[in-house]
């Protein structure tokens, strides 16, 4: 299979911050490829830049074998699409939402129509086109966002956590349409998520980020599946977070996450850090626990998914925790998406990468 | 409806109500509201020419206002650039700039002495026009800069990557930012309608040719005309009032 999309020692600043550091992809034509990693890892700037959105401080980008430069950045965008992670519409109706992109294209209203109406179809929206897409749920949202993507009908396809926080009937109907366009009309895919059991069901290849580097690259099977068992640990793990470690008296570290939440970690290490905490160590009550644990957090359920014997939870304390109890447990304490509790994790469960 | 679209209306109602209050009080303003009604009622070719004339002249100050403030208020919301906030400090502080300074200044640049005075600008109700867009330009441009601030920042990213060049993308930003832009050219034409320094200062307030609601104001309230003063007064609040009624009504439609 040729090269459809790829980096090359793409480096990319924010003042000082580096969001990708010494990047180099091949992304082959016709494949599901996925980025892993956590959050701040630079996911969103990768694909923003493949999708020719943003411009690298270092390195060069290709599409179709060309090198994109400011000549030829308009054209290129033309075969690109990228699908945002929070879904933002313009303040009109489905119709003109899936549309714009086709009228830029100077297409004929007969063919846009069509376009639009089968892009609804796909994305199990039929009927929508007159209603106005800001008015609708998250998850329809996202799928009219996906829609207009599909209408495009570009051979680059770049989604960004297509399926975060969505009701479990759009991440099937999302992920059943992904699946669909790369199989029917050979579309290249490339997708930033979090969800590790998407990946194995969709993709073939998978790259890992972290801290704006490329720490593993290699079909589903060398990744998650292989001899790596260390690497296949480590993708597999939840509740991942980068932060700045402050070495304490006592001889403990506070990790500072990136997203303002404090963490205290046994581990003895000062400068950036990225720790996880297996969705296993967290202890989960209704009410605040007196115990020897260090961190206590606060939080609410923003997401209940079952598995078989244990239910995973997302709980939105300021960062976003992955928490596992079994279903016997969930079902006597009552809970619920929207459900108040707390967390709870000894210092010693906050391990480094 | 936003606070911010009521505040506005609030106060001219504020300001009505205490004029009201204030004419009712005093029995000779009673009276001269009452002859001022009449006034208006009659239909007085007098009142509706300076009537007409204000309205002509301050919506062309606003239409050419519009013309750079759009693309200044898109450019400063949008885009990042050296001197971006020194630029946007500068239209702030113009906020405040006092109106017979600013008529000063293009007294002496029109007048058949100043630098443009081969124009003939001077005693012109276009140079009136120029000068009311001078003024309301730093509050055009503040609005707009505050409404496209305002839009979510990924719609230019969504235009963008469906293919919209940087000026298509600015476009459906200015688009979804039209009710800041509508509020921004109202609160322009009622700056515009309602200033007094600036027209006295280059249109000279003459009859038939530069005088509008707020000079013919000044100068009948100084001959002692008051029922022609509150006639007036009462058709230039009138306007201010019911733009700004239409405006909310509008804007409600929008959403």
């Amino acid at each position: 299979m040729s090269i459809l999309a790829e980096l090359e020692h793409v480096s990319k600043l924010y003042g000082k911050i580096k969001a990708l550091d010494d990047v180099t992809l091949k992304v082959r034509k016709g494949e599901i490829f996925t980025l892993i990693g956590p959050n701040g890892a630079g996911k969103t700037t990768l694909l923003k830049i493949l999708a020719c959105l943003e411009k690298p401080d270092y390195g060069n980008v290709y599409i179709n074998g060309e090198r994109i430069e400011d000549r030829n950045r308009n054209k290129a965008k033309l075969n690109t699409t990228l699908v945002f992670q929070k879904s933002t519409q313009f303040s009109t109706s489905v119709y003109d939402n899936i549309t714009y992109g086709l009228k830029l294209r100077g297409i004929s209203k007969k063919q846009i129509d069509e376009a639009a109406k089968h892009a609804l179809e796909m994305v199990k929206l039929e009927g929508y086109e007159k209603r106005l897409a800001k008015r609708l749920s998250g998850g329809e949202q996202q799928r009219v966002a996906l829609a207009r993507a599909l209408a495009l009908n570009t051979s680059l396809l770049f989604l960004d956590e297509p399926t975060a926080n969505l009701d479990p009937k759009s991440v099937s109907i999302i992920e059943e349409v992904i699946r669909e366009v790369n199989r029917q009309k050979g579309t290249t895919i490339m997708m930033a998520t979090h969800n590790i059991f998407q990946t194995e069901q969709i993709a073939e290849k998978v790259a890992l980020l972290i801290n704006g580097k490329i720490a593993n690259v290699g079909t589903v099977d060398e990744i998650l599946r292989g001899k790596s068992r260390s690497l296949a640990k480590f993708v597999r793990l939840e509740n991942i977070f980068s932060g700045t470690s402050e070495v304490l008296k006592e001889g403990t570290s506070c990790v500072r996450l990136d997203d303002g939440v404090t963490i205290e970690a046994a581990l003895r290490r000062s400068g950036r850090i990225t720790v996880f905490i297996r969705p296993e160590d967290i202890i989960l009550s209704k009410r605040r626990l007196e115990s020897s644990a260090r961190n206590v957090f606060e939080g609410k359920i923003v997401e209940v998914s079952d598995q078989g014997p244990l239910v995973r939870l997302k709980v939105d304390a300021g960062e976003e925790f992955v928490v596992q109890i079994t279903k016997r447990s969930f079902i006597e304490m009552g809970l619920n998406v929207g459900s108040q509790i707390y967390l709870t994790f000894k210092a010693s469960s906050v391990q480094s990468i | 409806m936003k606070t911010a679209e009521v505040i506005p209306l609030l106060i001219l109602f504020f300001f009505l109500a205490i004029f009201v209050v204030f004419v009712v009080l005093v029995e000779e303003f009673a009276e001269g509201l009452m002859e001022a009604f009449r006034l208006i009622a009659s239909g007085d070719p007098e009142i509706l020419g300076i009537t007409l004339r204000s309205i002509y002249i301050s919506g062309t100050a606003t239409v050419f206002s519009i013309l750079w403030c759009i693309p200044i208020g898109v450019a400063l919301g949008l885009r990042d650039f050296v001197g971006k906030q020194f630029i946007k400090g500068f239209f702030n502080a113009l906020l405040g700039i006092p109106t017979v300074a600013l008529g000063l200044i293009l007294y002496l640049m029109f007048s058949s002495t100043g630098p443009l005075g081969s124009l003939n600008l001077f005693l012109n109700p276009l140079g009136v026009s120029i000068g009311q867009a001078i003024l309301i330009t730093p509050i055009i441009i503040s609005f707009i800069t505050s409404a496209v601030e305002a839009v979510d920042p990924d719609i230019r990213n969504l235009a963008i990557t469906l293919g919209a060049s940087e000026t298509e993308a600015s476009f459906v930003v200015l688009k979804e930012s039209t009710s800041g832009v509508v509020l921004a050219v109202v609160a322009g034409f009622n700056r515009a309608i309602a200033e007094l320094g600036v027209v006295l200062m280059i249109g000279q307030n003459l009859r038939g040719r530069t005088r509008v609601l707020t000079t013919a104001i000044a100068l009948e309230t100084t001959r002692g005309n008051i029922a022609l003063s509150i006639a007036l007064a009462i058709i230039l609040l009138g306007i201010v009032i019911s733009i700004s009624f239409l405006t909310n009504l509008l804007q409600r439609r929008l959403k």
